[in-house]
């Protein structure tokens, strides 16, 4: 049974990471685009985190007693790359604002045929 | 207990994932965002990333939403059905997932401590990281010490990003008093507001100075900062936040805190160590270390605040 479940985590990442794949690929609305980049960017989070954790481990602050840390270095890469990643959605989601007052939509297939049209 | 609560979040997670596809509304969907994100944030805390946890909470479920629902409030708030059948992209998700989940198979178990992950640096950083740093965070000592040319990197990207939203959205220093109608007469909102606001910006100069011996540091205490400030902005109309914290002094902040950690870096170089080599910076290595921490972790706070207000007043004083 262990043997199953010994790779819970990652398995479920996967599928939160399909699901944000699948917003972006098949959903022609850019909102909803960014939303799933949004989306697989924190199953990425959360898969370096079930990395990082260690059986039986704790917050990696180093206190009297306690001799079993969780891996503190993913934790620093996920702490810095949340903020770049808030910085980025912020730029996408400009774009698609910017997008919508020259096209008057942001549905992309609207926007391929006023592209075709010129 | 700490597994069942993991593989509960992990399943609601996975319910908000589905129901953020099925849901036709963009506002219900930010909403979905923002609750995915706080589930998110919860099962940090169960994997014992602390740090990450705070980041992740004040960011995900606070800012990001904020942005969102400025976004489709600038653009629209439905979603037509797509042209497309979903056949194909569904076909291409499904054989990209059964990949990588052929390719987890041979990953250690979660949480299996001799995984190789584990071995080498992080080993190093948590042997070392109390003698050589002094610091017992060592989330803190890694991010500013032991890899702070990654961070100086990091903070420069965020504040680039700022200066893109800022070119795409052009700047309004005078911004007019942005208020809906309706805020006015949300008494409990407002007072709520008022009360809080204070209160925020107290706990975002703990866990900006606390970061050291507890979960917190620049990244956080600088997004705290902000969300204080966009409650205060929500509540009391752009214009009112505008008068209190300008735009214009918001550029400047965030370029200082750019130029303080890379001053602080050159400082040390000056005093004959390597670029942001901390120990030199005083007569004891340890004292150094704290002295060096310290002032870039102030230089990470002053810019992540700042960009995160400049992003907001930039979609906040767009007008359609």
């Amino acid at each position: 049974m262990s043997e199953l479940l010994g790779h819970y985590n990652y398995w479920i990442v996967i599928v939160l990471m399909m699901t944000g794949f699948y917003i972006v690929i098949a959903r022609p609305n850019l909102i909803k685009k960014v939303i799933g980049l949004f989306i697989f960017q924190t199953s990425v989070f959360i898969f370096f985190i079930s990395i990082a954790k260690v059986e039986g481990g704790t917050a990696p602050i180093i206190e009297e007693g306690i001799s079993v840390y969780s891996n503190p270095l993913p934790h620093v890469l996920i702490l810095t790359a949340i903020v770049v990643g808030l910085a980025t959605t912020a730029l996408g989601l400009a774009l698609v604002v910017r997008i919508r007052e020259a096209y008057g939509t942001i549905n992309e297939d609207d926007i391929h045929v006023q592209d075709e049209e010129r | 207990m700490e597994n069942l609560i993991n593989d509960v979040l992990l399943g609601l997670l996975m319910i908000t994932g589905f129901a953020i596809v099925r849901m036709k509304s963009l506002l219900g969907v930010t909403m979905l965002t923002s609750i995915y994100s706080l589930l998110s944030a919860s099962l940090f805390v169960v994997l014992d990333a602390v740090d990450v946890a705070l980041t992740e909470a004040a960011i995900g479920a606070g800012i990001a939403t904020v942005l969102m629902v400025a976004t489709v409030a600038l653009t629209t708030d439905e979603e037509k059905v797509p042209r497309h059948t979903p056949l194909l992209p569904l076909l291409v998700v499904m054989a990209t997932g059964a990949a990588l989940i052929y390719g987890t198979l041979d990953m250690p178990h979660h949480g299996d401590p001799l995984a190789p992950a584990h071995r080498y640096v992080a080993d190093s950083y948590l042997h070392d990281s109390p003698v050589e740093i002094g610091v017992p965070n060592v989330v803190t000592s890694v991010l500013a010490s032991y890899r702070g040319y990654d961070t100086l990197g990091e903070v420069t990207v965020i504040f680039t990003a700022a200066a893109g939203v800022l070119a795409l959205l052009g700047y309004r220093t005078r911004g007019r008093n942005i208020e809906a109608a309706g805020i006015r007469k949300q008494v409990v909102l407002r007072v709520i507001a008022k009360l809080f606001f204070p209160l925020i910006l107290l706990f975002a100069l703990y866990v900006q100075f606390h970061g050291d011996y507890g979960p917190g540091g620049g990244f956080q205490a600088g997004v705290i900062f902000a969300t204080g400030f966009i409650l205060y902005a929500l509540a009391f109309g752009l214009g009112t936040a505008q008068r209190l914290i300008p735009s214009q002094l918001l550029r400047i902040l965030a370029a200082a805190g750019v130029l303080i950690y890379a001053a602080v870096g050159l400082e040390s170089m000056l005093l004959g160590g390597k670029f942001l080599e901390y120990r030199v910076l005083a007569d004891d290595p340890i004292a150094g270390q704290h002295l060096g921490i310290l002032l870039i972790e102030l230089g990470v706070g002053i810019t992540v605040a700042s960009v995160m207000l400049i992003i907001y007043y930039g979609f906040v004083s767009r007008r359609h």
